[in-house]
């Protein structure tokens, strides 16, 4: 089956430090893999990459076919424009660390935006999407309430509902229970849970959850110093990796 | 020495003054938060000849004195062929004027988002217009209100200004008063009280504007 998304030879640097260099990495559609990996191995820039955040240095990045940066033109490859960045764009969604909800609004209206003014729905229908949505996340009771009146675990649900409203085919979350407290996390997880077994939404897990990766994940990669390690489906990573970097991360995490 | 019953027989013509003093502010701030705006959003923008140029068109306005640029579109404008009444011409100066001004606040105002705003909207995959309207401003906004209404009362104060260019404002009709009657002692007197009434009113305004932008913000907390 052809990838949904597709890297090639992508690097990336901030300043002198590399945190990509030369990834190749693909992604069918409707699997779910996790990244897992150190700190800084570059596992939060490959999203934010494919979120269109950041621009690669080098190497190609695609998404159901189409190249991220470039685009043809008169039969040549050009730059990309920012309509073909938005085109491209509304295929992806993502979910933060830190939720990013939008504080002036309600979480309705957090959810019912994105439908709005961009898939060009009339508020009524928007709204009605986004009460179903948020409903879907637990959240029915809490339409009216503005995210500072929320948990943690509540504001990230939001975000989910916000992120899923836009209609993306690829989501992309980003360590969303590593601000929350530890009580909080298994209802966000539970959330994940759900759109991994009912959907078939394309989904790219960054996780320090490593019992949860193993869970839901279709297929891990095990991130290291801006590449791919390993590869491989959970119980082959989990339980018995092929690599000595993986084995010793993975003694290091599951000690703590 | 200070004659009431004059100072009461001039008073309607001050107070008609005075609305064109008012409506002068009003306009001309209206005008400074628009071109603010746009001077500020086209800082921003990623194009460097528009970014440079705005910058350098607010620095030079900050840096020339407001008198000298209410002459200057007055007697060059119909130069080139645009004829304003002097009224026109003085909100079009003191606008543009006020416009370098709040254009910092604005720049101070959206820069104070935090980033993952802006991120947040580009993964909806919203447009760079409606991340402004709807993300970006509404947020920027509310705390720019106390500098905003400082530069309003700041502008309010230098109306008097477009007396130069012949509009009929108060401290114009004032001096008229007083070369009529060979009495100043009374208009001037007047037009000052006028200014601190006004200018306490629309202190005491901005306050109450913000108080229920502070309020409206712990409502959500």
């Amino acid at each position: 089956m052809k990838p949904i998304v597709r890297l090639r030879k992508v690097n990336k640097s901030y300043g002198d430090l590399r945190v990509l260099r030369d990834l190749d990495i693909e992604v069918a559609p409707g699997e779910c893999l996790a990244v897992i990996g150190p700190s800084g191995s570059g596992k939060s820039t490959l999203l934010r990459l494919l979120m269109t955040l950041e621009r690669p240095d080098s190497g190609l990045i695609e998404v159901d076919g189409d190249p991220l940066w470039e685009m043809e033109r008169g039969g040549r490859q050009v730059p990309a424009d920012e309509r073909h960045l938005r085109r491209v764009r509304g295929k992806v969604g993502m979910v933060f660390q830190h939720f990013n909800l939008f504080p002036h609004m309600k979480a309705l209206e957090n959810v019912a935006l994105a439908p709005m003014r961009v898939l060009g729905l009339s508020r009524r229908e928007a709204e009605a999407r986004g009460r179903e949505l948020l409903g879907m996340v637990g959240l029915e009771g809490k339409v009216d309430a503005y995210p500072a009146q929320l948990s943690g675990g509540q504001k990230q649900r939001v975000a989910i509902a916000r992120a899923l409203a836009a209609q993306p085919r690829v989501m992309l979350f980003d360590e969303v229970t590593s601000a929350l407290d530890p009580e909080l996390v298994g209802e966000v997880l539970n959330v994940l849970r759900q759109l991994a077994q009912d959907t078939d939404m394309t989904m790219i897990v960054v996780t320090h959850e490593m019992n949860f990766a193993r869970e839901i994940a279709d297929r891990v990669a095990f991130f290291d110093h801006g590449r791919v390690v390993e590869d491989d489906t959970p119980d082959v990573i989990f339980a018995n990796p092929q690599h000595e970097r993986t084995r010793e991360f993975l003694r290091a995490v599951i000690e703590v | 020495m200070f004659d009431w019953a004059f100072a009461l027989r001039i008073l309607p013509d001050l107070l008609r003054a005075l609305r064109v003093t008012v409506q002068a502010t009003v306009f001309g701030m209206v005008l400074a938060l628009a071109l603010g705006l746009a001077w500020a959003l086209a800082r921003r923008s990623v194009s460097g000849p528009i970014s440079w140029s705005a910058a350098w068109f607010v620095e030079f306005v900050r840096s020339t004195p407001l008198l000298v640029q209410v002459y200057f579109l007055f007697y060059v404008l119909p130069g080139v062929g645009l004829r304003l009444n002097p009224f026109l011409t003085g909100v079009l100066a003191i606008g543009l004027h006020y416009s370098a001004y709040t254009s910092e606040v604005y720049r101070a105002g959206i820069e104070g988002v935090p980033r993952g705003q802006w991120e947040a909207a580009t993964a909806l995959n919203l447009s760079h217009f409606h991340t402004l309207r709807h993300v970006v401003l509404p947020q920027a906004i509310p705390p720019m209100v106390p500098a905003l209404g400082n530069y309003l009362v700041a502008m309010f104060k230098d109306t008097p200004m477009l007396s130069a260019i012949t509009v009929l404002e108060v401290l114009q009709t004032a001096k008229i008063i007083g070369a009529e009657t060979f009495r100043y002692l009374e208009p001037l007197t007047l037009v000052g009280a006028l200014f601190l009434a006004l200018s306490l009113c629309s202190a005491a305004l901005i306050r109450w504007l913000e108080r229920r932008l502070v309020l409206r913000t712990a409502e959500r907390l």
